[in-house]
């Protein structure tokens, strides 16, 4: 019997947490995003890349390395977009300086 | 009730620098081992450790042990027990050079000799001036290492068990270990692990804080299962935070970035470490420099829209050297920050990124405790080793590169003392309370039942912002004592935790769950212990510890030279000796520490 969806999706989902939290806070808003719209070819996409070493799912995540399969690189480009650089409103949610809090 | 039990001469759990290391020692001994890891082994946190592995082989220019040792003690602001510091540092040789028999691709020099690189706080003839002390290769340093670990683990049979969560440790009325309680995350199935020792390797608990270099896999499980079990943590105050995170991100940018010539400025453009350590400048040790820019950023000095963040300029660099020698930060420049380094500079601020503390440990990884006057009385059948354990070689401040040191010296020593023990002591497997796994179901059983409870990542959330409000990088009397009222609330809401998913395979908001089960534990000792510590000393920098001659830059070494043991039941303190007596030379002597 085929394993549910639910099942699969949970493996997939745990296997996104990582060594780098580069890559934890991408796939975090991935889920979020995309979490219930993720259909067999995206699963069958990303079960592929989390196979991958973290430094080399890095590089194609961050653009050094490329990569020839059409449903991966579609699968790069969501994790990708997630890039989220320098967010000044985080970052006034001010929690460093508790000097003046 | 009746439940799997699997036999082992040992269990490790956590398969990491410090996981591996012991394994391999326990593997090729010939004593059937067991590891248990969440995830897949090379996928544990060591993968992230860029800057490299310190050892004093002088490949570049002159350097010892002893200076390594005087560096460590006098970083650690002489919290770090001497004795564990000699062994450490004498053995630190040995243990890179057994890497690269396994393997190891270090980075070289043109005399094939190791490649060695300058990192923060390790000096040359006691602390005159920067050494090249840190071995790397490239900046995968704890990649390769967990490559090279694991793929001789595979070559002796140690059997891995993968997706796999401890819950809890096995300790009978004697107060023995006797192996972990685990879950298999695929069936959810809860299995007996039993054995003659068992080695805890399960790393940090970086999570704890809001704001954190850590990924999201470090929290803290083996700290939260030692204290449940009636083991003290120890220094549990002391959290280095990494001056150069990304701002917003967390995202760490290594130190090896600064080894290499990159230089901190202020708004105006100041290379301000210059004033703050004249010496050192951009390489004294971290909390010196993660100081500086908070009082560069208090002091109106900051970047930005909100003056919130210094610059770390590398624009001065060869391009070729940055993108050979440094490849990632390039990319992380652009991808959390925003920023090509090659041209512009990096936004960054100090970020939660090391726990000093841990499980206590001796030399040889034993777990101690308080025993009648025996302040060092070992848990029979228990180890610790790496991150979660406290043996204690950082005391109040770690340098860089010197944790992947400590993984593979003591993943090493408490493998050959876990050897050792089963050959001499353990000759059968003591037979298992009959209550032995009763406790973890008693909490899975409360998490699947728990009706009108709190929400795990909300509760998670509030617990980091306590914390990273209440016991940061500067410590403030009045916020901590608020902040140990306050996380004791967290800890009610964590007791209460309810997960709307209760499906048994790959259950991920149960896994968080049970994680944030731990991390509670490390920050109720956390905040406790920071609260109760009254002055300052390395990491733990308080407002009301004044400079004074008798206590320099805050440090009381009359009343507070020694290290704190926090314990769960009752939140109760107490304290022991610093071990101020190295092993074979005389006592490096207590001074101000100034870089
Ligand atoms: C970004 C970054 C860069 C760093 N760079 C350096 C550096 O250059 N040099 C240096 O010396 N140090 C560095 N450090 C610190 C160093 O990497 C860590 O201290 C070290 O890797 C910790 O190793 P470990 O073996 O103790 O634990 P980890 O590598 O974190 O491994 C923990 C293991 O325990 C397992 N585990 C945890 N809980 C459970 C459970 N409940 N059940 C089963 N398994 C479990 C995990 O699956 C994992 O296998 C860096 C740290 C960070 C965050």
């Amino acid at each position: 019997m085929p394993e549910d969806r639910h099942v699969r999706l949970g493996r997939l989902r745990w296997q996104c947490r990582r060594a780098l939290l580069e890559l934890d806070l991408l796939f975090e808003r991935f889920w979020q995003r995309y979490g219930d719209t993720i259909d067999l070819q995206d699963e069958a996409a990303l079960g592929q890349l989390l196979a991958l070493d973290d430094y080399d799912l890095w590089a194609l995540v961050s653009g050094t390395q490329k990569i020839d399969d059409p449903q991966l690189i579609q699968m790069i480009e969501r994790i990708r977009n997630e890039f989220v650089p320098l967010d000044h409103e985080r970052m006034s949610d001010n929690f460093y300086f508790n000097a003046t809090t | 009730m009746t439940y799997t039990v699997r036999k082992f001469d040992a269990v490790v759990v956590g398969a990491g620098g410090a996981g591996l290391r012991a394994a391999l020692q326990l593997s090729e001994s010939g004593l059937k081992t067991a590891v248990l890891t969440k995830v897949f082994p090379t996928r544990s946190h060591t993968v992230a450790a860029q800057g490299g592995v310190a050892a004093s082989l002088g490949n570049s220019e002159e350097d010892n042990w002893h200076w390594h040792m005087y560096d460590t003690i006098k970083g650690s602001d002489w919290l770090g027990d001497q004795d564990a510091i000699e062994f450490m540092c004498r053995q630190a040789n040995q243990a890179v050079v057994e890497l690269e028999h396994y393997g190891m691709p270090f980075d070289r020099v043109d005399n094939g000799k190791i490649y060695q690189r300058p990192f923060g706080g390790h000096m040359s003839n006691f602390g005159e001036k920067p050494v090249r002390r840190s071995c790397a290769a490239a900046d995968r340093t704890g990649h390769a290492m967990l490559h090279a670990l694991y793929q001789r683990n595979i070559k002796v049979n140690t059997q891995f068990f993968v997706e796999w969560q401890a819950l809890d440790l096995i300790r009978d009325a004697d107060g023995e270990v006797l192996g972990v309680v685990a879950m298999d995350m695929e069936t959810s199935e809860v299995v007996a692990f039993h054995a003659k020792a068992t080695i805890f390797a399960t790393g940090g608990a970086g999570r704890v804080y809001y704001s954190s270099t850590n990924a999201f896999i470090n929290t803290g499980d083996g700290l939260g299962m030692a204290a449940r079990a009636g083991i003290p943590l120890e220094d549990m105050e002391f959290w280095q935070f990494h001056p150069t995170g990304v701002a917003g991100a967390g995202v760490l940018i290594t130190e090896g970035v600064r080894g290499e010539g990159g230089i901190l400025r202020n708004a105006d453009g100041e290379r301000f470490m210059e004033r703050y350590a004249p010496n050192a400048k951009d390489l004294a040790s971290r909390d010196v420099v993660s100081r500086s820019m908070l009082t560069e950023i208090n002091e109106g000095r900051g970047a930005g829209p909100y003056k919130d963040y210094v610059y770390l300029d590398l624009t001065h660099l060869d391009p070729q050297v940055i993108l050979k020698r440094l490849p990632s930060i390039h990319e992380i420049g652009i991808q959390f920050a925003g920023v090509d380094c090659l041209k512009e500079y990096i936004p960054v601020v100090p970020t939660c990124h090391y726990q000093m503390g841990g499980i206590p440990t001796n030399r040889f990884g034993q777990v101690v405790v308080t025993k009648g006057n025996d302040l060092s009385s070992p848990v029979p059948g228990f180890y610790a080793a790496g991150e979660c354990a406290c043996a204690s070689v950082h005391g109040a401040n770690r340098l860089g590169t010197n944790s992947l040191l400590d993984l593979l010296v003591f993943g090493k020593s408490s493998g050959e003392a876990a050897v050792a023990s089963i050959r001499e002591n353990v000759k059968a497997h003591k037979p298992l309370p009959v209550d032995a796994i009763e406790k973890s179901l008693a909490r899975l059983d409360r998490l699947n039942t728990q009706k009108g409870g709190s929400n795990v990542h909300e509760t998670r959330v509030l617990m980091q912002r306590t914390m990273q409000k209440h016991a940061g990088v500067f410590r403030f009397s009045q916020l901590l004592k608020e902040g140990v009222d306050k996380i004791l609330e967290v800890a009610q809401a964590v007791a209460r935790t309810e997960i709307q998913d209760k499906s048994k395979v790959f259950n991920t908001a149960r896994i968080e769950a049970l994680e944030l089960d731990n991390l509670i534990e490390v920050a109720k000792a956390t905040m406790i212990s920071a609260e109760a510590r009254k002055e300052s000393r390395g990491a733990h920098v308080r407002d009301d510890a004044h400079d004074t001659p008798e206590t320099p830059d805050g440090r009381d070494d009359q009343n507070w030279l020694k290290h704190t043991l926090w314990h769960r039941d009752g939140n109760r303190l107490d304290y022991k000796p610093v071990q101020m007596k190295p092993l074979s030379v005389a006592t490096i002597e207590l001074k101000k520490r100034t870089y």
